[in-house]
C-alpha cells in the first residue's frame, strides 16, 4: 500500500475506535476528549501556517467569531440544526479570516504572530464593553438538534462527541488532501525562500492569504463545535490565553502529520486538567516548563516520536 | 482649550510610560531580533517589587526623596537577576534558531514567571500609593497636575536622551550598533557578539523592571499586568519601527495622544484607538515609520 492510504486507512480505523468506545467512556472523559478534538480542529488550521514559517499568536479571533455565531444565531433565531450553525460559525470566521487577511498576509514571522494577536485583542476587547452580548460573564448557548432529532441527558454530550469525530474525521482528510495539493506543497518552499518561489510565478501574499482563510474557517468550525459543547460562550475565547493553548498544542503536536493535531490536543487537555486538579495555582507554570522542554529537547514536536520509532525499525529489518 | 491642554498633558504622561516600556523591547530586538515576551514578566516584576519597596521604606517613615531612588534600584536589581537567569539559563541555547521559536521559548518563560509571581507575592493586589501621595501635585489653571506625573515625563526624556548619548557617544553604544546593522561582519572585526547580547539583554531587563517600578504607584499592582503591557509596548515599537529608539519615542508621543483625545473626546473608543493608529500607520508604512530597509536575500 502506498503511504498516504496506508496512513488514511490508520487514521479511519482510530476515528473508529475512538467513537465506538464512546458510551463505555467515563463522562468527563467524554467531554474533555469532546473539547480536545474540537480545538484539534483550531490546531489543524495552525499546522498549515506553521508550515509555511507562520504562527499566529491571535488564532482565538477566528475561534470566537465561530463560537459567538452559534450562540447569536439560538439566540435571535429559532434555527437550532447543529450542521446549519456550525455552517454559519464557518462561513462568518472565513469572512473574517479574508478581511484581516488583507493587512496578514502582508507580514511574516514576528510581526505576523503579534499582528493577529492586536486582532484578537481588539476583538476580545470589543466583547468585554458589549453589555448585550453579556460583557464579560458571556451568555448560555441553545442546545442543538440533529436534523430535528434533539437528543437528552446522556445522549446530548454523547451526540455532540459523535459529531465532533465526524468533523474531525472529514477536516483532517480534507486538510491531508490539501497538503498533497499544489498550493499545500509549496508551504515549506515558502518557508525556505520566499523570493524563488515568486520567481516560479507564484503570489506568496496570495498563497499566505488563502490559508489564512482556510485556517480561519477550521477555527470557525472548531468554536462553534466548542460553543455547542460547552453551552456557553465568553469573551476568555478570544483572549490571548486561549490563543497561546493553540499554539502550544501546535508545537507539542509539531507539523508533521495531521493525526499528530488530534493526539497532541488530547495530551494538552489531559495535562491541564491534571494540572489543575493537583496544584491549581501553578498550571501555567507546569505548561510552560512543558512547552520550554519541548521547543529544546523535541523541536518536531510529538508527532516526530513515531517517525523515529519507525525509522528505527526500518533501520533492525 | 482646557480639553485641549489636559489632552496633551494626558497623552503626554501616557507616552511617556509608553515609552519606558516599550524602550528595553525595541532595544532587545533591534540587537539580538529577539521579540521578547519576557518583557511583561519584567515589567511585573518591577512593579512588585517597587511595591514591595515602597512598603519596606515609607512604613519606616524614611524621608521620601531616597524612597523613589529605593523603588526604582530595587526594581531594576530584580530585573538584573531574572534577565541574568533567563539569558544565561536558557535564551543562549536557542540563538540562532527560528525568530518565531525564540518567542515561543520567551512565551514559556512569560508562563513559568507567571506564577513565580504569585508564589514569591500570592494572589492579592498591592498598592504602592505612598509617591503619589509624597510627590503632591500643583495647579495649572484649572488644572491639577500630580507632580509624579511630570516626574514621569521628565525621566522618559532622560532616558530617551541618555539611550541615543549611550548610542552615538559611547564606546560599548557604537559597538552595539555596529551588531544591530549586521551581525556577522561585527563578528569577523572582532566584536564579542555573544557578550554583546548578554549585556543587552540585561539593560533591557532594567528597562522593563524600571518601567513596572515607576508605574506602580499609579496602578494597583496585581495578577496579569504584564500581559497588557506586551501587546501595548508591541504596538508602539510596530508603529516606530522595530529597534529603533527614536521610532519607539515617535510612537510613544503618537500613541499616547490619541489615547488621550479618544478618552476626552470619544471614550468608547479608547480601547481601539491604539489598534486604529497602529493598523492606519501600517497600512502606509507595512515596517513602521523608522525602520530599516532590508536587503532581499535569494
Amino acid at each position: 500500500m502506498t503511504m498516504p492510504a496506508r496512513s488514511s486507512l490508520l487514521g479511519a480505523l482510530a476515528f473508529i475506535a475512538v467513537a465506538a468506545v464512546a458510551p463505555w467512556m467515563p463522562p468527563w472523559l467524554v467531554s474533555l476528549a469532546t473539547i480536545a478534538f474540537a480545538n484539534a480542529l483550531v490546531v489543524l488550521g495552525l499546522i498549515i501556517l506553521w508550515r509555511t514559517g507562520l504562527v499566529p499568536f491571535g488564532q482565538a479571533l477566528f475561534y470566537a467569531i465561530g463560537a459567538y455565531a452559534v450562540a447569536l444565531i439560538g439566540r435571535y433565531t429559532s434555527v437550532r440544526d447543529v450542521f446549519v450553525v456550525i455552517l454559519a460559525g464557518a462561513i462568518f470566521a472565513g469572512i473574517a479570516a479574508y478581511l484581516v487577511g488583507f493587512l496578514l498576509a502582508r507580514y511574516r514571522e514576528i510581526f505576523f504572530a503579534m499582528l493577529s494577536l492586536a486582532m484578537s485583542m481588539i476583538l476580545y476587547g470589543i466583547l468585554v464593553k458589549t453589555e448585550t452580548l453579556g460583557s464579560t460573564d458571556g451568555f448560555h448557548v441553545e442546545a442543538g438538534t440533529f436534523f430535528g432529532y434533539r437528543p437528552q441527558g446522556v445522549w446530548l454530550n454523547l451526540s455532540i462527541y459523535w459529531l465532533v469525530l465526524g468533523f474531525s474525521a472529514v477536516m483532517a482528510w480534507l486538510v491531508s488532501l490539501y497538503f498533497r495539493s499544489v498550493a499545500g506543497s509549496l508551504s515549506n518552499p515558502i518557508r525556505d525562500n520566499e523570493i524563488r518561489v515568486e520567481f516560479l510565478g507564484i503570489s506568496v501574499d496570495r498563497l499566505i492569504h488563502l490559508k489564512l482563510v482556510v485556517s480561519g474557517i477550521l477555527a470557525g468550525i472548531g468554536g462553534a463545535l466548542a460553543a455547542l459543547a460547552v453551552q456557553h460562550v465568553d469573551p476568555a475565547m478570544a483572549y490571548w490565553t486561549t490563543s497561546g493553548g493553540f499554539v502550544f498544542v501546535t508545537i507539542l503536536a509539531g507539523a508533521g502529520s495531521v493525526g499528530a493535531a488530534f493526539v497532541g490536543s488530547l495530551v494538552f487537555e489531559l495535562v491541564r486538567s491534571i494540572a489543575i486538579d493537583l496544584v491549581p495555582g501553578e498550571w501555567q507554570m507546569i505548561l510552560g516548563t512543558v512547552l520550554l522542554l519541548t521547543i529544546l529537547f523535541l523541536p518536531e514536536g510529538l508527532g516526530s516520536l513515531y517517525g523515529r520509532l519507525r525509522r528505527r525499525k526500518d533501520a533492525a529489518s | 482649550m482646557l480639553t485641549a491642554f489636559a489632552i496633551v498633558t494626558d497623552g503626554l504622561v501616557y507616552a511617556a510610560y509608553l515609552f519606558l516600556v516599550a524602550v528595553g523591547l525595541t532595544l532587545i530586538f533591534g540587537v539580538m531580533k529577539i521579540l521578547n515576551v519576557t518583557h511583561g514578566s519584567f515589567y511585573a516584576f518591577g512593579a512588585y517589587g517597587a511595591a514591595t519597596a515602597a512598603g519596606i521604606w515609607f512604613d519606616r517613615g524614611l524621608p521620601d526623596a531616597g524612597g523613589f531612588l529605593f523603588m526604582a534600584l530595587f526594581a531594576m536589581a530584580i530585573g538584573l537577576l531574572i534577565g541574568i537567569i533567563i539569558e544565561r539559563g536558557t535564551l543562549r541555547f536557542v540563538y540562532g534558531r527560528d525568530e518565531v521559536v525564540v518567542v515561543l521559548v520567551t512565551y514559556a518563560i512569560f508562563l513559568i514567571l507567571e506564577d513565580v509571581i504569585v508564589l514569591i507575592w500570592g494572589p492579592r493586589s498591592y498598592a504602592a500609593y505612598q509617591p503619589m501621595v509624597a510627590a503632591g501635585s500643583i495647579d495649572v489653571g484649572d488644572l491639577t497636575l500630580s507632580i509624579y506625573d511630570i516626574g514621569l515625563v521628565v525621566l522618559a526624556g532622560v532616558v530617551a536622551a541618555a539611550g541615543r548619548w549611550a548610542l552615538k557617544y559611547t564606546r560599548y553604544g557604537r559597538l552595539l550598533t555596529v551588531v544591530i546593522f549586521d551581525r556577522e561582519t561585527a563578528a569577523a572585526y572582532g566584536i564579542n557578539v555573544t557578550v554583546v547580547y548578554t549585556v543587552t539583554f540585561l539593560i533591557g531587563a532594567m528597562l522593563g523592571a524600571l518601567g513596572g517600578a515607576v508605574m506602580a504607584p499609579k496602578i494597583s499592582v496585581t495578577l496579569g499586568i504584564g500581559v497588557e503591557v506586551i501587546v501595548l509596548a508591541f504596538a508602539v515599537v510596530a508603529i516606530g519601527g522595530m529597534g529603533s529608539v527614536e521610532g519607539a519615542l515617535i510612537g510613544a508621543l503618537i500613541v499616547g495622544i490619541s489615547r488621550a483625545a479618544a478618552v476626552h473626546l470619544v471614550p468608547q473608543l479608547e480601547l481601539f484607538v491604539i489598534y486604529a493608529v497602529m493598523a492606519l500607520v501600517l497600512g502606509f508604512r507595512p515596517y513602521g515609520l523608522f525602520s530599516q530597509v532590508q536587503p532581499r536575500k535569494i
